[in-house]
């Protein structure tokens, strides 16, 4: 049934919405106001909220300072190097949970999961031996496999969910109507679960790129992603809160983009199967 | 052609048997009707047929030619879901089309074979559309439109009513039935409805706990039962069933009357007290509490008026009584 809403109840909802949506963005919008402060203006009290004098500067001190390209250069590559690689190898792991399960699937996928419920801190010392052992300390490829295993369990995990969501009655129909097992693939489930793939991806995408735990543990200069980048301007010895905080725009820009322009597909794909 | 024969199936999951060994054949061009209420293993054995389930035993052959361990696509039958099954992604037109896609016909013959089944399940105006746009009738329309343009061997239908209201349900199956008689194809049809059943089939195959329970015409079920199960199966509403003094009067340990072979008549041979009358306009179904021979079910006329609470006799027609064995058989 419908619930009745008047004018007066949408009104208040819709702003008490707003409300919660300012509070969790407050904190992305003062670091964007602050990295267009003076030092001595970001540091003021009470803290200037609009009227303060806007500059530039430290954007071009940091870009001075620091080379931003090679740093989005490695997220770019850590980011969408695990994320491709954990499509590649989900896809065909959560296909076949999902259409040629085993008693044994479900306390394989909680067994997945359980290792997300690990404190990252826990295997610190013998990831980082590993990584020093096989020579991938510092390198691109050894944070595109660290995230990649990182975050399997999860893209699997979302996968598996989507393709739980087509009827197998669909499939079966389909190798009724004659089709070879790639042409059921192609024709019939990859544009069925394609919402589902693209939002795993994007979410995924997401969270390598904010991944700062391995990335700040695992480089030092060479494959030090955008993490690493604001890290280093957070210095213990001086208030840089103006650099810092341009810094910090200038990591999160680019993913705050992709997730403005994805965010229709990103709430569609976590909502899939929710709304029929 | 289809002419479908199993051999032995058996089927298992597991520790369960699902179908512990079925013989069956089905001529070609023949309307059959697999009925059986659920968890009988009907569903399945035309899963087998189809070829989605692996059998676990015996062999089933089309025309003669071992299918046994054929693929789904290489059987040449095609089947109708109970959900439909229809492709959400591709409009009515590509659904139609895709039986045809995947055998690798020629565009322009596909065309029209789709163009001329859209015309003959009147989907024409509709062919642009998605299933997602369509009613539940019309999904159920594309599902046969898919499996008519491919010309199989044999149609299967999986229970493809039981998601279409009533009166949608006896327009598609009178639509069924007529699709039949024109195209003259083997149509396996899976239901629980034995209404369906009794008003399609050629041929019914009452199933019960995976085994045939009887096979034969919709008639020959409704007056010659082989057992207890087939006898309350099929019917509406159920035969009455009586035990003890009155079914040792006619040598049996059961015996079954059905309601529509019951006469009202004063000073009848068994009277009693009615329990409820339901009235449907062309009939009035009465139940009645007698003592000699329990509860019993009796269809009369639609004028007639009598209420819960009113005594009344009535007596079974002659020869219209089934006499059971003590293992439930039909003695003759």
């Amino acid at each position: 049934m419908a619930r009745s809403a008047t004018p007066q109840r949408k009104m208040i909802n819709t702003a008490f919405a707003w409300a919660i949506g300012l509070i969790i963005f407050f904190p992305i919008l003062w670091t964007i106001l602050t990295s267009f402060k003076t030092e001595a203006d970001a540091i003021a009290f009470p803290p200037k909220f609009l009227f303060f004098d806007w500059t530039l500067e430290n954007y071009a001190v940091v870009q001075e300072r620091s080379n931003y390209m090679r740093f989005l250069w490695n997220s770019v590559i850590i980011a969408g190097g695990s994320t491709l690689l954990g499509v590649i190898i989900a896809v065909p792991a959560a296909w076949s949970m999902a259409f040629v399960p085993s008693p044994r699937t479900k306390d394989i996928l909680m067994w997945m999961l359980s290792t997300k419920m690990l404190p990252a801190v826990g295997v610190l010392y013998p990831m980082y031996l590993i990584f020093i052992q096989i020579g991938w300390l510092d390198t691109r490829i050894g944070l595109v496999v660290a995230l990649l295993l990182i975050n399997l369990p999860i893209m699997v995990w979302m996968l598996y969910t989507y393709f739980k969501e087509i009827p197998a009655e669909i499939l079966e129909a389909a190798r009724m109507d004659g089709a070879s097992l790639r042409s059921e693939i192609l024709y019939v489930l990859t544009p069925m679960a394609l919402p589902g793939i693209a939002s795993t991806i994007l979410l995924n995408i997401i969270l390598a790129w904010n991944e700062s735990f391995w990335t700040l543990n695992l480089t030092a200069a060479k494959a030090a992603p955008l993490t690493a980048f604001i890290a280093s301007y957070s210095s213990p010895e001086g208030l840089f809160y103006a650099k810092l905080s341009a810094a910090s725009t200038m990591a999160i820009a680019p993913i705050l983009i992709l997730g403005w322009f994805s965010q229709k597909q990103l709430v569609r794909g976590l909502t899939f199967g929710a709304v029929k | 052609m289809g002419k479908i024969t199993l051999s032995s199936v058996r089927k298992t999951f597991g520790a369960t048997v699902v179908i512990p060994g079925i013989d069956l054949t089905i001529e070609d061009g023949e309307f059959v009707v697999f009925v059986g209420p659920s968890g009988c293993g009907k569903s399945t054995l035309l899963r087998l047929i189809a070829g989605l389930e692996d059998t676990s035993g015996g062999a089933i052959a089309i025309d003669g030619v071992d299918a046994t361990h054929l693929p789904p696509a290489k059987r040449g039958l095609a089947m109708v879901f109970q959900s439909y099954a229809l492709y959400p992604h591709m409009s009515v037109r590509k659904n139609i089309q895709f039986p045809l896609k995947m055998a690798g016909m020629d565009p322009a013959e596909a065309t029209r074979r789709v163009e001329a089944a859209a015309k003959v399940l009147n989907l024409t105006d509709y062919l642009d559309r998605r299933p997602g746009q369509l009613s539940g009738g019309q999904r159920q329309r594309v599902a046969i439109g898919r499996a008519i343009v491919r010309e199989p061997g044999a149609f299967l239908f999986d229970e493809p009513l039981s998601n279409l209201d009533a009166a949608l349900r006896v327009s598609m199956r009178q639509e069924i039935t007529e699709l039949h008689q024109s195209l003259k194809t083997t149509m396996i049809y899976v239901t629980h409805d034995q209404v369906e059943a009794m008003t399609m089939a050629d041929k019914i195959v009452v199933l019960n706990a995976g085994r045939i329970e009887q096979v034969g015409s919709p008639m020959e079920l409704y007056t010659a039962p082989r057992n207890l199960f087939v006898a309350g199966f099929i019917g509406s509403p159920k035969m009455n069933l009586i035990e003890g003094a009155e079914a040792a009067k006619h040598g049996a340990v059961t015996i079954g009357v059905r309601p529509e072979h019951l006469d009202i008549a004063t000073g009848g041979e068994w009277a009693g007290t009615v329990l409820l009358s339901e009235h449907l306009g062309s009939d009035t179904f009465l139940k009645v509490r007698t003592e000699s021979v329990g509860t019993i079910t009796l269809r009369a006329g639609g004028e007639v008026t009598h209420r819960p609470g009113d005594a009344i006799a009535f007596t079974p027609q002659k020869g219209k009584i089934h006499r059971f064995g003590p293992d439930g058989a039909a003695l003759t």
